[in-house]
């Protein structure tokens, strides 16, 4: 095994317990949200993980920030399962790694000005004094490409975009090695997304970042992504350099979603073959059996609801592309 | 897939100055700041801000402002009505009623401000607690508020006052420890609705311990109903205050007080009808002014009304 795994994710599973009835609470159901995965982030890449709404994609950020319990797996870090560290250790590694959230409207609180904003890690983890602060967080507002001397406004003075790199120089405080990037540009116009994403593309050249990349979007994390793994239910269903991915997707889940990015020429996208996945998400309280996608997918056979097909490796020229169907490949 | 910029600088859209310029007018605003524009625009808000400054006022200039001293009886002046020497007439006993409707604010401003301090420090802790930790202590705290909004608030105002026995400052306790209820049961539900907001998992992110939270993100993002409220409750506490002096068993004899005032004067509302209609007035502008004042704040905090 190579060394250089940074964040090394293990059979991590994490189940809501629905609890029903008014006085006497019962358990009502099981959400498996995110359902035994694993996998593993190399220093300096950036690993894209894909799905639909409700696949389990930001649980999993959460989960391996503690900021929500895991259920059973370990996180590791640093040689470290950071499940089972105490609470000063784990406010060590909180210096290493950040997240940058979704909805930059709910990500900055109203009451506070974008100086204390970004100011607040450095004072939590007690770094530096008054008038050092705020030097650096005027370098971080420059970084992220906004006016150093606005740092004494408040976030519904910023668009949606400005708003989004005060996020990002928040989780730049505190120079992490690792972030968390959770659908950082799905709240954004076409336009500003591609700037938030060079944004985080410079940024992890000059920081020697890496990136741990959530999205929806197929078609931003291509654009992003070394390597890219791809949710279904909770459960990781493909895995795979990001060229291999797009260019030979084996899990049919996987050639469904990039049928449905579009392509910007209207000549190649009238001749290409469409593939429409049938009906909706399964409900997560009620999963299907076996493999969880054989009801829409077009490939299922009997198998498929029967058994749970493990995630296999299908190396090819040396690289590792893991998915996890019994027909892998096969062309639909 | 996405446009590339050819200008290097630009590529990262780096916000020019002009931007900054187009918004300097609005910088430096916050929350409390647009509160006050609109709360400026508002008449009767300002009505009741007015009232309440001006009561406030009184109450602390009352011996400049009143004419006799509100204690001392003059037999001879007995049951006067309203004249050039007594303005609003004099009481049974000869005491000057203008002066005592000036001394009374003291102690209705006193109780409707301190009292409603009280509730409000017990109700945000316990609030906090509830609405923060969640699970077990929420559903004991909110239990124990259910027991205090079942109990009639006169009804256990007397029985407080009747056990601590009569005084100013177990008036404060009384009606202070009655209202935090509903102060912890606000407090709690604007702590739900923010507490899964995003900012606060950042925090929790960077490792910011729960006082941190509480007291820096939760506090000030959930504390503009618990100013709309008691601004209002101070009109209510300023009525359970006249109340219980109104039953005898507030304020001591000769203090004056509004709802003593009102008491005394009850056996002669038909010969001198003065002497309960001052002090009935002046505690309805008093709850008046709170009351419009408190309106005014909730429709200047909701966000719903911006722009308006």
């Amino acid at each position: 095994m190579d060394n250089n795994k940074l964040l090394e994710i293990k059979n991590l599973k994490k189940y809501f317990y629905l609890r029903g009835g008014f006085f006497l609470q019962s358990n009502a159901g099981v959400i498996k949200a995110v359902d035994d995965i694993s996998f593993s982030i190399k220093k300096g890449e950036t690993f894209g993980l894909v799905g639909e709404s409700g696949c389990g994609k930001s649980t999993t950020a959460r989960v391996i920030l503690r900021l929500i319990p895991h259920s059973s797996g370990s996180v590791i870090y640093d040689g470290k399962n950071i499940f089972e560290l105490n609470h000063n250790q784990m406010f060590k590694v909180r210096r290493d790694i950040q997240i940058i959230f979704q909805d930059p409207y709910a990500s900055l609180s109203p009451r506070m000005t974008i100086g204390d904003i970004v100011s607040e890690p450095l004072e939590i983890h007690r770094i530096g004094n008054k008038a050092t602060r705020i030097k650096r967080v005027k370098e971080l507002l420059d970084v992220v490409g906004l006016n150093p001397e606005h740092l004494n406004r408040y976030p519904h003075e910023f668009s949606g975009g400005q708003r989004q790199r005060i996020g990002v120089a928040r989780a730049l405080a505190l120079t992490p090695r690792i972030i968390l990037c959770d659908e950082p540009v799905s709240a954004l116009d076409v336009s500003v997304q591609a700037q938030i994403l060079n944004l985080l593309a410079d940024l992890q050249k000059e920081f020697d970042l890496t990136y741990l990349f959530i999205a929806h979007d197929l078609s931003v994390v291509k654009h992003v992504s070394s390597r890219v793994g791809v949710m279904y239910l909770g459960k990781l269903v493909e895995i795979a350099n990001s060229e291999d991915l797009y260019s030979n997707p084996l899990h049919p889940y996987t050639v469904g979603l990039l049928s449905a990015v579009p392509i910007p020429d209207p000549e190649l996208e009238r001749k290409r073959k469409r593939i429409v996945l049938e009906g909706d998400v399964p409900s997560p309280l009620n999963p299907p059996s076996g493999c969880t996608f054989h009801p829409r997918c077009p490939l299922a056979q009997e198998i498929c609801s029967r058994e749970v097909p493990p995630l296999k490796n299908y190396r090819k020229n040396g690289k590792d592309h893991f998915a996890a169907c019994f027909f892998a490949g096969k062309s639909i | 897939m996405y446009p590339e910029v050819k200008d290097e600088k630009n590529r990262n859209g780096v916000i020019s100055d002009d931007f900054g310029a187009a918004q300097k007018k609005y910088s430096k605003s916050s929350l409390y700041k647009d509160a006050w524009k609109r709360l400026k625009k508002n008449k009767l808000a300002m009505l009741g801000l007015g009232i309440v400054i001006v009561l406030i006022l009184i109450a602390i200039f009352a011996p400049l402002i009143s004419t006799h001293d509100p204690i001392s009886r003059i037999k001879e002046d007995s049951s006067l009505p309203p004249n050039k020497a007594h303005f609003f007439g004099t009481d049974l006993l000869g005491r000057d009623i203008f002066s005592r409707v000036i001394y009374g604010s003291r102690i209705s401003i006193q109780v409707g401000i301190i009292a409603v301090g009280i509730s409000i420090v017990i109700g945000l802790f316990f609030g906090a607690l509830a609405g923060y930790f969640g699970s077990l202590p929420d559903t004991i705290i909110m239990r124990i508020a259910d027991i205090f909004f079942a109990f009639p608030y006169i009804l256990g105002a007397i029985a407080i006052m009747t056990v601590l026995g009569q005084g100013i400052v177990n008036i404060f306790i009384a009606i202070g420890v009655l209202g935090w209820a509903s102060f912890a049961r606000i407090f709690r539900g604007s702590i739900l609705s923010i507490k899964n907001k995003e900012y606060i998992e950042a925090a929790r992110a960077m490792g910011a311990s729960h006082r941190r939270i509480i007291t820096r993100h939760i506090f000030p993002n959930a504390i503009a109903p618990i100013i709309v409220f008691g601004t209002m409750n101070v009109g209510t506490a300023i009525i359970v205050e006249a109340a219980l002096s109104f039953l005898g068993i507030g304020v001591q004899p000769p203090t004056p007080a509004w709802g003593k005032m009102l008491s005394e004067s009850l056996s002669y509302i038909d010969i001198a009808p003065w002497m309960m209609l001052f002090p009935g007035f002046a505690i309805v502008i008093t709850v008046l002014g709170f009351v419009l004042l408190g309106d005014g704040l909730r429709d200047a905090f909701d966000p719903k009304m911006k722009n308006r």
